[in-house]
């Protein structure tokens, strides 16, 4: 991550501002707590013992938005559901990301009817889409690890 | 609160006229929303709950936020593409609403079922009965805050999903069960790993109870909450370990035994309060009772087909289509078109990890179910939560919706 250490006597490290800040986004991400249907059953089994997120930083996972970086969506999102997953959106500080977790949350899945929504992306922006019904926990973690590389990549002009 | 706000208010409180009680009218008492985002509704509950202080007067469930339309999706696909979308309903149970939808199948269209597929059904339906079970403990005790357990398994969780794997090459929706049997026969390694598990999993479930059920902390939390009496749970239409914890012996494996259950030697454990903690225990001793039909199951496991062999109904193995016309008729025939079942009505009832799934099927001859529907046990019991829930304190409605074991997309559908 180009942290280039000096002399080893002087015991600093120089690195660029956005490579410290991307770290320091990657390495703490809190995800919302946030389970809609099967999807959410899967996102346990990945922050518990045998896949355990906290590999990554990730073992805290808020109920809060005010207090979440990343919105896993994990789960079929009905018409119903639909304005409070974008309140919830909207109420997450910025900088904040959106993983849609299964194909249901990515694009309707099987349910192509009156009930779902067509796809999340219809009413928050997405990131990373994780396919699969529902997705393995390696899944996810891939997901994730794409999303956090993605993240890497942000310089300091896109973030305004 | 300025003027406006206190205007807006007044008017959300005067829609829930007849709802909540005339006090919440005049501001006596409070009025609190609960979900659909909340860590302890387990999903996207909403719950109305008028408070006097820390006391619920009145508890009033708002379903529907996953309503995902699958029974109407079901009257547009034929009889065996819709086993798929039985998965995903009550998703902590994808394999008991694949029987009771094969079941239902079954009985309408009078398909024998060969004794061995029916006895992988009950080993693997009582696989899902402790998965469901492990996923509910985990999270029940997350809530009132012991999160160890939670941990733990999800562990034991993982050995049960490895064999649906093995079985079927999916974790969770497996869509195993078809009508007239399985959908492949189990591999070799199936019998050591299930033989495994059952060497495995006593001392675990051993280990949950040394955690939980002697806890000061757990026992305050649990004993006397969310009491319901036997006469009540009846007429409020409860099944499965929440009637049961008020001590009535109603098991739908042992009074309508289905599936071959009546080969199978088990107890129903029965409690005696009614409250949180003996649907506790009722819970816990179940996993024991269901890995003790494993156990007899895997000993007895029958040779033979894994499906029925009329080919009206099921599609001939791959090996007959290229020395059999009449398996390439009927194998283009099933998967263009689907078989035809008589006309009639059928209602088919199991005991899911909840409590009574029951499918009904409306057929008028054609290739699709004319009407699928399905009575679930998580709809049934939310009716009974605010019955449960009155005199409380709020924190204690979290291990009450906890103990009752509801699961929304169970509740709709």
């Amino acid at each position: 991550m180009g942290v280039t250490p000096k002399l080893g006597e002087l015991g600093v490290v120089t690195t660029r501002l956005e490579d410290a800040v991307n770290w320091a986004r990657t390495r703490a991400m809190w995800p919302m707590l946030f389970g809609l249907a099967c999807c959410a059953i899967e996102m346990m089994s990945t922050q518990a013992s045998n896949y355990d997120m906290s590999r990554f930083g990730m073992e805290l996972m808020r109920p809060s938005p005010r207090q979440s970086d990343l919105m896993i969506v994990a789960g079929r999102v009905t018409r119903k559901m639909a304005p409070v997953l974008r309140q919830l959106y909207d109420q997450m500080p910025e900088p904040k990301w959106v993983l849609s977790m299964g194909d249901c949350a990515s694009c309707g899945g099987v349910f192509n009817n009156y009930a779902i929504v067509q796809g999340v992306d219809e009413i928050v922006p997405v990131d990373v889409y994780v396919a699969g019904c529902p997705p393995r926990p390696e899944q996810l973690i891939h997901g994730i690890i794409t999303l956090h590389e993605r993240i890497k990549q942000e310089r300091i002009a896109d973030w305004a | 609160m300025s003027v406006q706000e206190e205007t807006v208010w007044q008017g959300d409180v005067e829609k829930l006229r007849g709802l909540v009680s005339d006090r919440a009218l005049s501001g006596e008492t409070m009025v609190l929303n609960m979900g659909p985002q909340h860590p302890s509704t387990h999903g996207v509950l909403r719950l109305l709950l008028e408070l006097d202080g820390e006391d619920i007067v009145n508890c009033i469930p708002d379903i529907g936020f996953l309503h995902t339309g699958i029974e109407k999706n079901m009257e547009a696909k034929r009889y065996e593409q819709s086993i798929t979308m039985t998965d995903r309903m009550d998703y902590l149970n994808p394999l008991g609403n694949n029987l009771a939808y094969c079941l239902a199948m079954e009985k309408l269209i009078e398909l024998d079922v060969p004794p061995r597929a029916q006895v992988i059904r009950v080993l693997l339906a009582e696989l899902t009965r402790i998965n469901s079970h492990l996923v509910w403990l985990g999270t029940h005790a997350l809530d009132i805050g012991a999160m160890s357990v939670f941990l733990y398994c999800f562990r034991e969780r993982e050995k049960i999903l490895d064999i649906f794997e093995m079985v079927s090459g999916q974790r969770m929706m497996s869509t195993y069960f078809r009508p007239g049997g399985l959908w492949r026969d189990v591999p070799e390694e199936f019998e050591p790993a299930v033989r495994d598990f059952i060497d495995y999993f006593p001392a675990k479930v051993d280990d949950y109870e040394k955690l939980l059920s002697n806890n000061p902390i757990w026992l305050d939390r649990t004993q006397g909450i969310g009491f319901i009496s036997a006469e009540d749970a009846i007429a409020l239409g409860c099944t499965g370990p929440t009637l049961r914890g008020s001590g009535v012996n109603w098991d739908i494996r042992k009074a309508l035994p289905y599936s071959g259950y009546e080969q199978f030697d088990f107890e129903v454990p029965l409690g005696v309060h009614g409250d949180v903690y003996d649907r506790y225990i009722i819970r816990i001793e179940e996993m024991r009772q269901s890995l003790r039909i494993v156990e007899q199951a895997i000993d007895n496991l029958p040779g033979g087909l894994f499906r029925s062999n009329n080919r009206k109904y099921v599609p001939p193995p791959r090996a007959e289509l290229g020395h059999s016309m009449e398996a390439v008729i009927h194998h283009f025939k099933l998967w263009t078109e689907g078989f035809r079942p008589p006309k009639g009505e059928v209602y088919v009832r199991v005991e899911s990890p909840r409590g009574e799934l029951g499918c009904f099927l409306a057929s008028d001859g054609s290739p699709r179910p004319w009407r699928v529907r399905f009575r679930t046990p998580s709809f049934v019991h939310l009716s009974a939560l605010p019955h449960m829930a009155k005199g409380h304190l709020i924190a204690d409605l979290v291990g009450i919706i906890g103990s009752v074991d509801i699961v929304l997309g169970d509740c709709d559908r």
